[in-house]
């Protein structure tokens, strides 16, 4: 830096200003700015306005073509007496909790059976991201015809087989509902949980395991004390990614229930579409948007902090 | 359509029979036709327009064909491009939001219900456009005015109504000790609950189905007297009648098929068409299909209007079908043209005809198109509009009114009480404060 600086001074005295932007110009340190300006711009035009708008909006009583003015925290006073926002917050904590839970139970099941050695390895694992790929209004679809009322293929099959009697009210029954939807999301997400773990699993060295059998480990100790400790970054990433999914699912359960049946399905997200696009009123629908956020933050938070604490970076007990 | 005199209806006969015609004429005979109107329509299309129109996915196929003949001949005669695209009844009105919101994206749209009144700033004003119809063909129906006029200014042209009827098995009634089909709502109550005995249950959707589900319980609170809002649209939800109307409803929800709760727009259609449904409400569209598709249960279906309310008067929300063109369209005098237009006798019979009653007029000249008699089963559809209420009832209609429809603030009161979530009181205690929240 202070090489190039010795060389100004020869030029005229008058030229301040052109040497500061000179010395912004080349240097070091400023041109790692320079380079990262596209990309930030990028990220300012199309992440942080629109997030900044959707906040501003959540403060205003806007409406479809019409601009708001503002109304301070008027909507989330209303929405903090809200039962039916109360009830999408309840919906969407447990739809996440249960669905990732499940969803990562089932994920790591099968990416251990798939790392293991068998004939057509490739297919079954090629096989398996089968539900990821499909569009999710097709596999929404698809459901929807699953848990129809009155032509669900399972109603009809537990029907034959003399099992029930009627069928069953998969989705206009508040309960059924919710398992219904989180079924379908367990099914649509356990594909990038069990790939990615898979992953996880290919980069643990097989002498670990070699080790661990001639010292006599049991099939269940090799996994508590080798394949989990070493999985657990792993985990932390793909968990965080799974939750964040399954916290803004909106698709799956727009198309199979609209919220429906008597707001029993309705997440935050469908909720904020319905009031903020479907009735128009853009404000409360931006806030209760907005009241994701925190939700969102606490869900990176645990996995960040839990990320950087070396126990789960190395594997090991002690710190 | 008491009101209408004699001398004009015999004047629109003569007219129809003439423009029956109309329904064969080629297509070279039609742009002639429109090349002819162009020369006398008060609407000058600007030179090279190109007009970006979205409509609701037709329900009915030969009506969207006859609908693509007039966007052809208008078109041609024009010289003007008028890209049409569809989309399903419930993408129709996010897509118009956000273009309302963005001003860019489309010209006009025809879509569902009240949604010129969810942004009428962005509707251009249609008043000579509508003015221009009513003279020419028989008068607007007080109910297509109230559709269509905000603040005597007409921010859209209502073109036609699909009316939630009664759609029912003749067979099926009959075995439930019904020769005729009841007119009174403890004939009606009486009726649903002998077809369930009878193991040919009715059902009406108490789901999110903008359509069906708003259509039959807006009718059976406005004929118990309950009303969402009163004349100067304050909140009157909580009320006697409301209760009585919540309680009716759920002797009917009762006695439905299972699952009506989860129901959407398309739900009972596909029921229905499958033998295990006897009694919705809905559209001609099950009927028109199983003309084509299974002509032995066609013959067994029939149609008939809502029992009457306590008072003696039917009002039913129909599902209307508004366009509008948006006041930052670069070629308004094209979209007026084209409105006034399609709803010109030569082009809006044949396509009421190709319709076969799914499109019920709010314009009183074409209820005098022979169609509407020569199947009798057509017949309940000709006078929705004059039994046709908009979503605000009593009301006033506006921006609210559109937005607690949209909201389905009547509908989940329903649904919360007859699914057992809420009693009687809590599920008029949330109608109302979600009323009061929207109607401030």
């Amino acid at each position: 830096m202070s090489t190039l600086q010795t060389s100004v001074p020869v030029q005229a005295s008058g030229a301040d200003t052109l040497s500061l932007w000179a010395r912004l110009r080349v240097n070091r340190n400023w041109i790692a700015l320079w380079f990262m300006l596209p990309a930030a711009a990028f990220l300012i035009l199309f992440l942080a306005y629109p997030l900044g708008l959707g906040i501003w909006m959540s403060f205003t009583d806007e409406r479809i073509g019409r601009p708001g003015i503002f109304v301070g925290l008027d909507n989330y006073q209303w929405l903090w007496d809200d039962s039916i926002f109360w009830l999408s917050v309840f919906n969407t904590l447990l739809y996440t909790i249960v669905a990732s839970a499940i969803k990562f139970a089932v994920g790591l099941y099968l990416a251990l059976l798939l790392n293991r050695n068998m004939p057509f390895k490739a297919f079954f694992r090629s096989i398996v991201l089968l539900p990821f790929i499909v569009p999710t209004v097709l596999s929404a679809i698809a459901f929807w015809w699953i848990y129809d009322a009155q032509f669900s293929i399972i109603s009809w099959s537990l029907i034959k087989l003399g099992l029930i009697e009627h069928n069953i009210n998969f989705l206009g029954d508040a309960n059924w509902a919710r398992g219904s939807v989180i079924f379908a999301n367990i099914w649509r997400g356990v594909p990038f949980v069990a790939i990615t773990l898979l992953a996880g699993l290919q980069t643990v060295s097989p002498s670990l395991y070699e080790a661990a059998t001639l010292d006599g480990a049991t099939s269940w100790q090799r996994f508590r004390h080798i394949t989990y400790p070493l999985l657990t970054p792993i985990i932390a990433v793909v968990m965080t990614f799974s939750v964040l999914f399954t916290f803004t699912d909106f698709q799956l359960i727009w198309a199979l229930t609209r919220g429906g049946p008597v707001n029993a399905t309705h997440l935050m997200a469908t909720l904020s579409y319905q009031r903020g696009i479907i009735s128009g009123r853009l404000g409360e629908g931006a806030a209760i948007a907005t009241a994701m956020i925190p939700f969102l933050l606490a869900a990176i938070a645990i996995s960040w902090f839990g990320m950087q604490r070396r126990k789960w970076q190395q594997g090991s007990s002690n710190d | 359509m008491s009101d209408f005199t004699t001398n004009r209806r015999s004047l629109l006969k003569g007219g129809a029979t003439l423009l029956a015609a109309a329904a064969t004429m080629s297509s070279e005979e039609l742009l002639g036709y429109a090349k002819a109107w162009a020369q006398t329509a008060p609407w000058k299309p600007e030179a090279g327009a190109k007009v970006n129109l979205l409509r609701w996915k037709r329900f009915v196929e030969a009506e969207d064909v006859a609908f693509m003949k007039i966007v052809d001949a208008f078109q041609k005669a024009n010289n003007v491009t008028i890209s049409v695209s569809n989309e399903s009844y419930d993408d129709i009105q996010p897509k118009a939001s956000v273009a309302a919101n963005t001003g860019q994206g489309l010209d006009m749209v025809w879509g569902l219900y009240s949604l010129p009144f969810l942004f009428p700033s962005k509707c251009t004003d249609m008043t000579d456009v509508a003015d221009y119809l009513g003279k020419k063909c028989g008068g607007w129906a007080p109910s297509g005015e109230a559709y269509g006029k905000q603040d005597g200014k007409w921010i859209g042209i209502p073109v036609a109504a699909s009316g939630g009827l009664i759609n029912y098995r003749m067979s099926a009634v009959e075995k439930a000790g019904h020769k005729e089909f009841p007119k009174d709502l403890d004939g009606f109550a009486d009726l649903i609950k002998g077809m369930n005995k009878n193991g040919t249950p009715a059902g009406m959707a108490l789901g999110h189905a903008s359509g069906d589900a708003n259509g039959w319980l807006h009718w059976a609170l406005w004929a118990h007297g309950g009303n969402l809002i009163d004349q100067n649209n304050k909140v009157v939800i909580t009320s006697p009648e409301t209760a009585k109307a919540l309680e009716y409803v759920k002797v009917l929800y009762d006695n439905f098929l299972p699952g009506t709760a989860s129901w959407n727009d398309s739900s009972n259609n596909k029921a229905f068409a499958a033998g295990q449904l006897y009694l919705t409400t809905n559209g001609i569209s099950i009927y028109v299909t199983a003309k084509t598709e299974n002509p032995q249960m066609a013959a067994d279906i029939n149609h008939a209007h809502l029992p009457v309310g306590v008072d003696g008067k039917l009002r039913e929300l129909h599902l209307g079908f508004p366009i509008l063109v948006y006041n930052f369209t670069k070629f308004p005098q094209t979209c007026k043209a084209f409105t006034a237009f399609m709803l010109d006798p030569e082009q809006f019979n044949p396509w009421l005809e190709s319709a076969q009653g799914y499109l019920s007029p709010f314009l009183l000249g074409y209820t005098a198109n022979p169609m509407w008699t020569a199947d009798p089963k057509n017949t309940p559809y000709r006078d929705v509009a004059s039994t046709a209420t908009t979503p605000a009832g009593i009301g006033k209609m506006g921006e609210d009114a559109a937005a607690a429809i949209a909201d389905f603030v009547v509908v989940d009161m329903f649904a919360n009480y007859c699914t057992g979530r809420e009693d009687v009181k809590t599920a008029m205690a949330s109608a109302e404060r979600s009323a009061k929240r929207i109607f401030r």
